[in-house]
């Protein structure tokens, strides 16, 4: 008996199930309805035909003869108004009423339209079909076009129109692109191919509005007010089983329509497939379940026994030149181990996660070429524990002799280029080194190999292994910490050389072993980047050490003290009253002068913070940033003012220092002291940079320490005028942050670099001029007060999160 | 028997970060870390009583701002060569609202 099908929806998984039945002889008569105007294509495929790669005939998988040689009635662009169950009929929009034997749900999903203000303006699309699709491939280089979703369509969507030169920028709202896919590091690489692309990307960015004219869309306006010019705006955040019409027949629908094991929904002749399903709690979104599905739907039909089962899945992005690949679990959790493998001069990266023995995800990125060999492993839960030495380099790896890395190195032919940056042959350092340079420092220093970028360092030393054989002592070099192996001063050549301008970005460039860095790192890659990009890079408070999150020393109860600024120690009765003031109404417990010339106050209750700071910025003071590394204070004398021995305005001059340098970020704290004769009252000599004042001019000497280690400052040099000792010390303190190791104060970086190596730079006019220059510039962004700042716009983070002494006792 | 409390937005606190909730029995820590995981700890150090909420997160633990003990925020226990352990309260995330479960918060105050 000829069964009738009514198929609602021509997607992929009811244009499979349809040739399923056709292929298998089934005696069924197939009515096929489609709100598109068109019948079935390759809907995955039409990024490539937005990129250009594929035309829509190619990717139609069903043409017209098809449908006709088997009988099917189309009824394209025609949507069904309603299903009845009991009379088990349809009835089209048009009134016809068409009855079924069994009916077939392929109804899809629809995009989800995030419901911001301005959604419904004219330019604002989803991409979802080929009516989408052509009014991307409509835009051209004169166009901007805003992507909101840094998922696998809103990336292939962008990707796609940068191609045809159309200016595109990505906004997405997670901290790294594809997050559901991808973990930090490989979102990371794809970040750097799209935006290599020319595609602009925005991450932790919230959309707030859409502007439109005339009822045209215009604009995109973020939530921290940037404003994202547009001709079309492009969603792509998700999307939604399409459930209304099977919600309007009575079936069961939870987030998709409820399907069992066989694709029945709660209705016995009713089935569904696809993107409208929901199957154990789960829906689909990729295409190889739904080809699953389509296949136990059609031998459902045709009475046959078959079951559908959820596998493992794999994800893969079409984007040209972004090769990229996850599959199953790769979230952190107890018991799993990571293999990772980076290669970041060929922008590789791979990461196998373990658990038991067993590969339970992956993620790759840059060569995917072994994926399926991974995704077999997953799939199959196969037993790694034989060959986990080597299972991260592929199936090409299994099965022979462990690889030794000098072996390899041993084995390049002698003009085999080590260095890139300088061209160097391996070769030439053999020659080097058998010519008596037998360590790196001796290399470098006589071929340029790795003096550069640095990054063939490791391959340097290989070669010096190799060379020398047992006399080779590899240097121990003191690594930042157990995050890397690196040293400071590797890693910042490699912020300066590679133009890292994120932590994500050293993390991944840097090989780091951890997934985010330690106390002991974290701080001094905010410092380095800060001091490298300071228009670029992003200061992260969460990577600074509490005094400097919160602008305030923490003490040993856990309490808080504050010290406003006094410009070269100089105050006056009223801001004398209003920390008299300050120190009553918030119970301060002790009160004390500095050594620093001025007042500290002790004993301040954390979430007291923000109004004392408030209270002390409406009498006019600011954060004296006694908690940073950076600049503390100038102790002055009184100088010509008042002292009769005084040769210069000394005070003046420690004023107009202060004022210059008062919210920089340095290496260590930077403390610096005017005196105005040499009798030095203001201790100017064992300051970081002191400067002493004669008849004829200043002298400034740098290095000095009264900590842990007691200094007297060197003379760095002589200058005639307040003007070029102003700029002078700016310079000095540029050069200080540039070149320095973190945590390291001047006279122990002095140590190191050399005190004339330091004089060369800033005697030369030129290299002084350009140092204070990028001073200037780092000010323009960080000389701030913290305090106004955070009085104002970031109070409550000084506050519990939640109180639950209110909750009345239970 | 466990007893959900709605305690604040995930949001409200910063990856890699921690806020603290005021109970009758003191401050408990509440941390994110950048897998938005959420653990909900003592906020006071074995050692010397550091407030632990104003810590470097990294990973899954937190680094005490007093003396740099590094603390697991899965088990509450010390790491490295010192020694200690941290009490640790449920906690979990559902729909970008963070819980807390007041039933352990309780037992601890009666404690």
């Amino acid at each position: 008996m000829t069964q009738n099908i009514i198929v609602i929806g021509a997607g992929m998984a009811s244009g499979r199930a349809l040739e399923h039945l056709f292929d298998a002889g089934a005696d069924v008569n197939v009515t096929l309805f489609n709100a598109e105007p068109r019948g079935n294509y390759n809907r995955i495929m039409l990024s490539p035909v937005l990129a250009g790669d594929k035309t829509y005939e190619e990717i139609v998988t069903h043409d017209a003869d098809w449908y006709e040689a088997n009988g099917v009635t189309c009824r394209f662009g025609e949507r069904v108004a309603s299903v009845d169950r009991a009379a088990k009929t349809v009835t089209a929009e048009n009134g016809d009423v068409l009855p079924y034997d069994k009916l077939i749900f392929g109804t899809g999903s629809n995009p989800f339209i995030i419901p911001l203000p301005g959604h419904d303006l004219n330019g604002v699309i989803a991409y979802r079909d080929l009516e989408d699709t052509e009014l991307m491939m409509s835009m051209g280089p004169q166009n901007k076009v805003v992507v909101i979703g840094g998922g696998l369509l809103g990336l292939e969507a962008a990707a796609g129109m940068a191609a045809r030169g159309v200016d595109v920028t990505v906004v997405h709202i997670m901290g790294h692109l594809m997050e559901r896919q991808l973990d930090e590091a490989a979102g990371y690489l794809l970040r750097k191919a799209l935006v290599d692309k020319g595609i602009t990307v925005l991450c932790q960015a919230n959309s707030k509005e859409i502007l439109g004219e005339d009822g045209k869309v215009k604009a995109l306006l973020l939530d921290d007010g940037t404003e994202l010019p547009c001709d079309l705006l492009v969603m792509a955040v998700g999307i939604r089983p399409n459930v209304a019409l099977a919600q309007d027949a009575g079936l069961a629908v939870g987030k998709g329509i409820h399907v069992d094991d066989q694709m029945l929904t709660s209705d016995e002749h009713i089935l569904a497939v696809g993107e409208c399903v929901e199957h154990n709690g789960a829906i689909f979104g990729l295409v190889a379940p739904l080809y699953d599905q389509a296949k136990v739907a059609a031998q459902t039909i045709m009475g046959e026994d078959a079951t559908f089962v959820q596998k493992e899945l794999s994800t893969k992005l079409k984007v040209t030149g972004c090769d990229l690949f996850s599959a199953g679990d790769f979230a952190d959790a107890e018991g799993r181990e990571d293999i990772v493998f980076r290669d970041p001069g060929r922008g590789v990266y791979r990461r196998l996660v373990i658990e038991d023995n067993v590969v339970v995800g992956t993620v790759m990125y840059g060569d995917t070429a072994d994926s399926n060999w991974f995704f077999g492993l997953i799939r199959d839960k196969t037993d790694i524990a034989e060959m986990r030495d080597t299972v991260i380099f592929g199936p090409a790896y299994q099965g022979g002799a462990p690889v030794d890395p000098l072996a390899a190195v041993a084995a390049l032919p002698r003009d085999a280029e080590i260095c890139g940056c300088n061209g160097i042959c391996k070769g030439t350092i053999v020659d080097a080194i058998e010519g008596g340079a037998t360590d790196l420092t001796a290399v470098k220093a006589v071929t340029k190999a790795s003096a550069s970028c640095g990054t063939c360092t490791g391959l340097v030393e290989q070669v010096l292994a190799v060379t020398l054989g047992d006399d080779f002592v590899m240097p121990a070099a003191q690594s930042i910490c157990g995050c890397t192996d690196l040293t400071h001063e590797d890693v910042r050549r490699m912020i300066k050389s590679q133009e890292l301008k994120s932590m994500d970005a050293v993390w991944q460039e840097c090989g780091w072993k951890t997934r985010d860095g330690c106390h002991v790192c974290r701080p001094a890659l905010n410092y380095y980047l800060i001091a490298d990009w300071p228009l670029e890079y992003l200061d992260d408070p969460q990577s600074r050490f509490i005094n400097e999150r919160k602008h305030a020393n923490i003490q040993k109860d856990g309490t808080f003290s504050v010290v406003p600024r006094m410009w070269g120690g100089i105050t006056t009765p009223d801001e004398l009253r209003a920390i008299a003031d300050a120190a009553d109404k918030y119970d301060v417990p002790t009160v004390k002068v500095t050594g620093g010339q001025r007042i500290d106050l002790l004993g301040v209750k954390g979430e007291d913070l923000p109004a004392i700071w408030a209270d002390l910025n409406e009498a006019g003071m600011v954060s004296g940033h006694a908690y940073s590394k950076g600049l503390r204070t100038v102790k002055t004398c009184v100088g010509t003012d008042h002292c009769r021995f005084g040769t210069q305005d000394s005070t003046g001059l420690g004023i107009k220092l202060e004022k210059a340098l008062w919210g920089s970020w340095t290496p260590h704290k930077l403390k610096l002291g005017v005196s105005g004769c040499p009798r030095n009252c203001a201790e100017a000599t064992c300051k970081d940079i002191g400067v002493i004042c004669v008849d004829s001019g200043f002298q400034v000497g740098i290095g000095g320490a009264a900590g842990m280690d007691v200094k007297e400052v060197e003379r760095l040099i002589d200058v005639e005028t307040e003007e070029e000792t102003i700029i002078v010390i700016k310079a000095m303190t540029q050069l200080y942050r540039e070149n320095a190791k973190y945590l390291d104060r001047i006279y122990k970086w002095m140590n190191k670099v050399g005190l004339d190596w330091i004089r060369e730079r800033i005697a030369d006019p030129a290299e002084r001029d350009a140092l204070a220059a990028r001073f200037d510039l780092s000010q323009t962004v960080y000389q701030k007060d913290p305090w106004a700042e955070h009085a104002q716009k970031k109070a409550a983070i000084y506050r519990p999160v939640a109180n639950l002494t209110l909750e009345a006792a239970e | 028997m466990t007893d959900w409390i709605d305690i604040a937005a995930l949001d409200d606190i910063p990856q890699r970060g921690a806020r603290v909730v005021k109970t009758r029995a003191g401050c408990v820590a509440v941390f994110r870390t950048a897998a938005d995981e959420v653990f909900a700890l003592e906020n006071s150090c074995p050692h010397k009583k550091g407030p632990l909420a104003e810590g470097i997160v990294h990973g899954s633990a937190v680094t005490c701002p007093l003396h740099n003990w590094v603390i697991s925020l899965k088990t509450g226990l010390v790491q490295g060569n010192d020694e200690g352990q941290v009490a640790t309260y449920p906690a979990r995330v559902e729909g970008g609202r963070i819980l807390l479960d007041t039933t352990f918060l309780q037992a601890r105050s009666a404690a």
